[in-house]
């Protein structure tokens, strides 16, 4: 089985959220997951296309689909060349806001899937790497 | 796996001369385990086809059969171990497919003159490379049944029965495990969409042991009701299960539990306006 | 983008969402609503997602918002026909929708904003019709 080739779409503005959200699901069916885990995903995706939106300055999404044996998923890849995030610590602290929303972006995002990476740099940017494997 | 590439190794000029005779051998030698079980016809679609695959990677020069040149051959056969998998045969039956080829080949080489021990070598490492491929494949199939399996036991072993008009509830008997409690979680959200029923009741009478994990994922099956504007209730907690979620700290704040699921039954009647008296002739 | 049409029966303002939400379109529906409240002197809200795949934070805030900015005028908001994916998805995620009502779907909607008015004195008057409140 050869996977899907990676797709990459910008960050730049509020219509491309719902983009994402859209292939995220297409990407997330192709995988095969469960309608609940296809729309953790998906939320997972929106929260952190606007996280990249709003606090990044805008980026870039790479989506693909990773495979673990029998297993298939789909990982994101969300990417942005802002401010970096100063205080990791607070800004997973459940609650914590720095901007409109209610502070569930990352900590609650980490919960909706299975992997869940944070690179940042203060000045550089920030990529976050979301996976979710089917069951 | 690899065997060094050699272009002359005679191997593929042996194989291509004798063709059909091997093919014939090879279904022969294959048919007799099977008993019948696989029509000849069938074996010789599936053997030929497979032979030409075998035999046009072979003509690359590659003995690898990892390689890029037999793609063909490996999806073939992990077809061929898949179907024979789900037909009930065992992985010696399955394997034998490929180890036969193997005595094929060397009667025909038993009976060439040319012919020596590199090829004899050469054909044997590919065979058997190939023969470990197939109990792959095949041992993939089988895991992959099992899963369904699973997946249907998890189905029937939940049901979600109707108490009332309004009423639906889960006994769980046995050993909750997170898997099957989601799937729990998810059919009695999703019963309560399709039916309308306002109330659900999870009982947990039947339930030995609940771990933390389970323990959340009742409470959240609770409050994802409630978000859909139905009311859960959990009911038939024992004393040590009790027990343990205290221990393990797990709140169930506003949720409603009740110790049995007559009470629960009781409790989700009186919460949709029905009142419940006892008959006079009951007495 | 278009606005999402807002559709008054009596005394109660429906909304039903049918398309993938954009954020400015979940501020402006936020902005149409409590205008439309305000001018009709609706008692009651009633927002359908049963046709809406995904619900994240923000468009989880926007029902708490309109639930309190239809308290200011006195109206009652209930969101029906959530699916089972998304409450699943909300919980993980932690999001709570704070006063707002739900209910399974449009008809049970209806049902619990006609008891709220019916305990009104000075609605309708026909408190007769309904059936006993037990909670």
């Amino acid at each position: 089985m050869t996977a899907a080739a990676a797709i990459e779409l910008p960050i730049g503005a509020d219509e491309d959220i719902v983009r994402i959200r859209q292939l995220v699901r297409t990407r997330a069916q192709e995988a095969k997951l469960s309608l609940v885990d296809q729309t953790k995903v998906v939320t997972a995706a929106s929260e952190l296309a606007r996280n990249t939106l709003t606090y990044g300055g805008g980026g870039r999404v790479v989506i693909d689909m990773p495979t673990n044996g029998r297993r298939v998923g789909i990982r994101a890849r969300f990417i942005d060349e802002g401010p970096g995030i100063p205080d990791l610590d607070l800004a997973l602290t459940e609650g914590w806001t720095s901007g409109k929303g209610m502070g569930l972006g990352l900590s609650g995002s980490r919960r909706l899937v299975d992997e869940f990476t944070l690179d940042t740099e203060v000045g550089r940017g920030t990529t976050v790497t979301i996976v979710k494997w089917s069951r | 796996m690899t065997v060094a590439a050699g272009r002359d190794d005679g191997i593929s000029g042996l194989l291509r001369s004798s063709a059909r005779s091997l093919t014939e051998r090879w279904v022969e030698l294959t048919a007799a385990p099977l008993r019948g079980r696989v029509s000849r016809a069938e074996l010789e679609r599936e053997l030929g086809e497979l032979f030409e695959a075998f035999l046009a990677a072979v003509e690359t020069g590659s003995r690898d059969v990892d390689d890029e040149a037999y793609a063909e051959v490996r999806a073939l056969l992990s077809e061929l171990s898949r179907r024979r998998a789900r037909a009930g045969f065992t992985p010696t039956e399955t394997a034998t497919g490929v180890f036969s080829l193997k005595r094929a080949v060397f009667e025909v080489i038993e009976g060439d003159e040319g012919a020596g021990i590199a090829e004899l070598v050469t054909v044997s490492q590919l065979l058997d490379a190939l023969g470990l491929w197939t109990f792959e494949a095949y041992a993939k199939a089988r895991e992959e049944v099992i899963d369904e399996q699973a997946a249907q036991l998890l189905e029937l072993t939940t049901p979600v029965v109707k108490l009332w008009d309004g009423v639906l509830a889960v006994p769980l008997v046995g050993t909750l495990d997170s898997g099957r409690t989601q799937v729990v979680m998810e059919k009695l959200l999703e019963s309560l969409v399709n039916t309308g029923a306002e109330h659900a009741i999870i009982d947990i009478t039947g339930v030995l042991a609940v771990d933390t994990q389970v323990a959340q994922y009742l409470l959240k099956t609770a409050t994802a009701a409630r978000l859909m504007g139905a009311e859960c209730t959990i009911s038939g907690i024992r004393p040590h299960i009790a027990q343990t979620i205290v221990e393990l700290g797990i709140e169930f704040g506003d949720i409603t539990t009740k110790a049995s699921l007559a009470d629960a039954l009781l409790h989700a009647l009186r919460r949709s306006g029905v009142d419940v008296v006892r008959g006079r002739t009951g007495r | 983008m278009e606005r999402i049409p807002i559709l008054k029966i009596g005394d109660v303002l429906l909304v039903s969402i049918q398309i993938d939400l954009q954020d400015r379109d979940v501020l402006a529906l936020q902005e149409d609503l409590s205008e439309q409240i305000c001018d009709t002197g609706a008692r009651g809200v009633v927002i359908d997602i049963s046709a809406v795949d995904i619900v994240d934070s923000f468009i989880g805030r926007m029902f708490a918002t309109i639930a309190s900015t239809s308290r200011l005028f006195d109206a009652t908001t209930v969101v029906v026909g959530m699916r089972p994916a998304v409450a699943i998805t909300l919980v993980e995620l932690g999001l709570t929708l704070g006063n707002v009502r739900t209910a399974l779907n449009l008809e049970k909607g209806l049902a619990i904003l006609r008891q709220i008015g019916g305990t009104r004195s000075d609605v309708l008057g026909r408190a007769d019709d309904d059936q006993p409140v037990d909670r």
